[in-house]
């Protein structure tokens, strides 16, 4: 019960954040990049669907987690905060070139399936075949990091 | 500079129904709802976790249908990209690359991370915002010459 309730609970918070996306019109890539262009024809909307997104979310962040659990779940899963590594920001030059060159992140590239386009399936392809390419690549760097690491340790004992 | 098509009130309406929609989630499973992490967990699963983010990303698409059939005509009724095929084969890469590395997207880095006041997701906001405004800057000031 508990179980279908909580994926009730996933499709409904799926559902309104695709719309949201809609509503704010982030789903139209040229208003992106236009928001992108500050030298040229500057559309500010996007400064606006980031703080009224922000301004909700800070609010309401403390206040649920003050909650010793969540409603559906046993606990809290939130990423830390405080590491800043060299990931985060090879990580962020990639996307940022990514997204500037077609003006679609993932939020909006997957509610923009719902256009069933030519032009959205293309980029999705290659999104999902990117996602895809570096996990495993993640993965296969992890076990290299590790054997070296035991390698290492092998010599000095 | 010259300001086009500027939609505060659209946008702050659906900026604020994106960050219910991320509270409601956070509340009730206690996830964060950064669309590049709960979607690559679909891709590269993670055995037990994976149901809630195909419903997760199944609603993104029907809210997406949601808005065309409310809207009918109104607002965005189509889709047109703005760069030929190869280059949003190229975007689409980065796109998943650069998220996979980088742990995140607008999203979880520039909505969810910046309200919990996370240094990592500000690093990772500033680099991916900068990095767009001088890829747009280079493409269409640079390369094609202004147009």
């Amino acid at each position: 019960m508990t179980q279908s309730k909580s994926l009730a609970a996933a499709l409904f918070a799926g559902i309104l954040f695709g719309f949201g996306l809609s509503v704010a019109q982030m789903i139209d890539p040229a208003k992106v990049v236009n928001f992108l262009d500050i030298f040229g024809t500057w559309d500010p909307s996007l400064a606006f669907v980031m703080g009224g997104g922000l301004i909700v979310n800070a609010i309401a962040t403390p206040l649920i987690l003050k909650r010793g659990k969540p409603v559906l779940a046993e606990l809290f899963r939130i990423p830390g905060k405080s590491q800043v590594d060299r990931r985060i920001v090879i990580g962020g030059v990639l996307f940022g070139a990514g997204w500037g060159l077609a003006g679609y992140c993932p939020g909006p590239m997957i509610t923009s399936l719902s256009f069933v386009d030519g032009s959205i399936l293309t980029i999705f392809t290659a999104y999902v075949v990117g996602t895809l390419g570096a996990k495993f690549g993640l993965a296969k760097y992890e076990d290299y990091k590790h054997q070296k690491h035991q390698a290492n340790e092998a010599c000095v004992g | 500079m010259e300001i086009v098509n500027f939609t505060p009130l659209s946008a702050t309406i659906g900026g604020a129904l994106i960050g219910l929609s991320a509270a409601f989630l956070l509340l009730v499973k206690g996830r964060v709802a950064g669309i590049s992490g709960i979607f690559g967990g679909i891709v590269y699963p993670e055995k037990g976790d994976v149901s809630w983010r195909i419903l997760f990303i199944a609603g993104l698409v029907i809210g997406g249908f949601i808005y065309q059939w409310l809207g009918a005509g109104a607002g965005v009724d189509h889709i047109e990209a703005v760069v030929g095929t190869p280059w949003l084969i190229v975007a689409g890469l980065l796109v998943g690359i650069g998220t996979t590395i980088g742990t995140g997207c607008t999203s979880g880095h520039g909505i969810c991370g910046l309200a919990r006041r996370s240094p990592r997701s500000l690093v990772a906001t500033v680099t991916f915002m900068a990095t767009a405004f001088v890829t747009v800057y280079i493409v269409r000031h640079l390369v094609s010459g202004g147009a």
